[in-house]
């Protein structure tokens, strides 16, 4: 825990992170990463370590946050992202294990603990922000306090002092369907602040609105969930969003947690290839040998220098599985086998497709190993590839990650 | 309506409408109905959100029953309610032998006929409304912290205020208009249970100048309440 908060203090900027912040080996029972204990007696923020069945659907979490921390819930459709929120917030219950905040268990079916959404002091922001339509924002923002018990006059005054705080008060008297996308998502923040929550949910806050918009709000959002003071969860499939706005993040596949830490890191190390594809690497699994090359699961062999000799020691020990991320942009293509080159990485593939992104080309190689590789559009011209065509491709060993496999 | 209105014996209305009968079986006909929607909206509100929101087995069942006298004649309910809560029926027996109470044949009598015809009018508008509302927003309620009162109170209801209005309007209406199950259950008694369109079939028979008299004055209060209605829906 304490290594935790430490950890966000610092900037985690170029330099490698030490091993003990990797999130890998939790296949095996991995003891010292999860700051999870079985009796968590005076540990802040938000404990969860359980098990939710829906029908055929099976979400298992462990996860701690820490007061003031923003967790980022990352993974694909129908990952159980949206479960997992819905649990927290009480509208769901969890099957089996044990969900606390601070000092109070909120739902524990083995000790038959479960609170009731209302009876949790948790805020919920939803992706549709369901604002009441029937009253004024003032009113949206003045009904916690409400249900919790003040009278019409005091309520309002709180809903005042929030719809002051994230600066809506303009927008006091108007009726939710008069707000605009960015508008209604801020009213829906403080709307779920003014119920003084220790736990803020966020359901992908900034999906529905437009690019412009989810611009300004990104660091406005960033900001309040600063000012909030208590543990935070963040849901996304935006990687951007993930990165800018949250301290760690949580991957979440097929109901299970894939890959855990700062999200920096999960950039730069992806666990799954659903990871690799979000953060726009291309990710190899293969077998570290003993002459420092790895060989690839679906042929090829790939070198990497220096290799990070913690890593490695810890992989060779284990199965010798390890993960290659490399960058598209850190591949180059040529029409015929680079002879010149010092590059130990070179191999050939035939052109599958070219797609144009902003400001370069994106072209997918099939081979030994498959890969996505950037280039500039005159480059593209230069070689004039097409569909078929056969190229030769290479990576500078300095440009490629070599990690321990997680599983 | 306009063989009504051509039919009607102009000069002698007030003579015919001051009739000390005819001015309580408009009274009578006009508290029982709004007595009968009150009861509906008692009972039917919350059955009508047991129906939209409970999904356990059995639920088919409850809104076949509930919905049953939306196509049952009037009066097969009204003889289903004489052997339900007669003297001797079912119920009735108990209610008589516990607490002295009879309904049939009696002002309460002529409200239970109606709100039994009446009432699947205002369930069926209100548990469509429930139905078609966003669950989603119920949700959000409890997590600001209301209890399932309290969102009822200030979420549901408010939202489907103009469903509920309507099923009101709907209810009270087929309540005043109410013949078949209230002259099999609660008799037609002048001055206690003949409401106006049992007065208005008795007229008939014995002075259709009468009868047309009275008629016109049901469709009046249709009109007049219809109106009130259309003013408050444009105005919300």
């Amino acid at each position: 825990m304490i290594d935790g908060v430490h950890r966000r203090a610092q900037p985690i900027g170029g330099g490698s992170p030490g091993p003990a912040e990797l999130p890998i080996g939790r296949g095996s029972p991995g003891p010292a990463e999860l700051p999870i204990t079985p009796e968590p007696a005076a540990v802040a923020g938000l404990e969860m370590h359980a098990a939710i069945v829906r029908e055929t659907f099976r979400l298992e979490v462990k996860c701690a946050v820490p007061p003031g921390e923003v967790l980022g819930v990352l993974g694909p459709n129908g990952a159980g992202k949206t479960t997992l929120l819905r649990t927290l917030a009480g509208l769901g219950a969890v099957t089996s294990g044990r969900v606390a905040l601070d000092d109070q268990v909120l739902d524990d079916p083995a000790a038959g603990v479960f609170l009731r959404p209302e009876q949790r002091p948790v805020g919920v922001v939803f992706q549709d922000y369901r604002l009441f339509p029937h009253l004024s924002v003032l009113d949206n923002v003045a009904f916690a306090p409400r249900s919790r018990g003040a009278g019409r006059r005091a309520a309002r005054k709180r809903a005042e002092h929030w719809l002051e705080r994230l600066e809506l008060s303009a927008l006091a008297g108007r009726r939710p369907v008069e707000l605009s996308g960015g508008q209604a998502q801020r009213v829906a923040l403080a709307r779920a602040l003014a119920a003084e929550p220790r736990l803020l949910l966020l359901d992908e806050p900034l999906a529905a609105l437009d690019a412009h918009s989810k611009l300004d709000l990104r660091t406005d959002l960033r900001r309040h969930l600063k000012g909030f003071g208590g543990p935070s969860l963040l849901v996304t499939h935006d990687p951007i969003e993930a990165m800018i706005m949250t301290d760690r993040v949580l991957v979440i596949e097929n109901g299970k947690v894939v890959q855990q830490g700062a999200p920096e890191l999960v950039a730069r190390r992806p666990a799954t290839q659903y990871v690799a594809r979000l953060v726009g690497l291309n990710l190899y699994a293969g077998s570290l040998r003993a002459s420092g090359v790895v060989e690839l699961d679906g042929g090829g062999v790939i070198a990497a220098n220096p290799l990070d000799q913690r890593d490695v020691s810890t992989a060779v020990a284990a199965s010798g599985r390890v993960l290659v991320a490399v960058r598209p942009s850190a591949i180059a293509l040529h029409a015929a086998r680079p002879e010149h080159l010092s590059s130990r990485n070179v191999w050939s593939g035939s052109v599958a497709g070219v797609e144009t992104l902003a400001d370069r080309v994106r072209v997918q190689v099939a081979g030994a190993p498959p890969a996505l590789v950037d280039i500039t559009a005159a480059a593209l011209a230069e070689l004039s590839l097409t569909a078929g065509t056969t190229v030769w491709l290479s990576a500078k060993a300095t440009e490629v990650e070599v990690y321990p496999h997680p599983d | 309506m306009i063989a009504l209105l051509i039919r009607t014996p102009w000069r002698g209305l007030d003579r015919l409408l001051s009739d000390h009968e005819a001015l309580t079986a408009l009274r009578l006909s006009i508290e029982c109905a709004s007595a009968a929607t009150i009861i509906s909206l008692v009972l039917g509100v919350p059955l009508a959100w047991v129906l939209a929101r409970v999904t356990v087995p059995g639920m088919a069942m409850l809104r076949a029953v509930v919905t049953l006298p939306l196509v049952l004649p009037p009066v097969v309910g009204g003889v289903a309610l004489l052997l339900a809560f007669g003297r001797s029926g079912l119920l009735g027996r108990e209610l008589d032998g516990f607490f002295g109470i009879t309904l049939p044949f009696t002002v309460p009598g002529v409200i239970t006929a109606e709100t039994f015809v009446a009432m699947p009018f205002l369930v069926v508008a209100v548990e469509g409304a429930i139905k078609s509302g966003d669950p989603g927003l119920e949700e959000a309620a409890a997590t600001l912290g209301a209890s399932r009162v309290t969102v009822f109170r200030r979420v549901t209801l408010p939202l489907i205020a103009p469903s509920l209005l309507a099923g009101s309007v709907l209810c009270w209406a087929r309540a005043l208009g109410e013949f078949g199950a209230t002259i099999t259950f609660a008799g037609n008694f002048p001055g206690t249970t003949q409401t106006m369109p049992l007065a208005v079939y008795n007229a008939l028979e014995t002075d259709p100048e009468a009868a047309i008299a009275l008629s016109l004055v049901l469709l009046l209060v249709a009109a007049v309440v219809l109106a009130a209605l259309r003013d408050r829906w444009l105005r919300a």
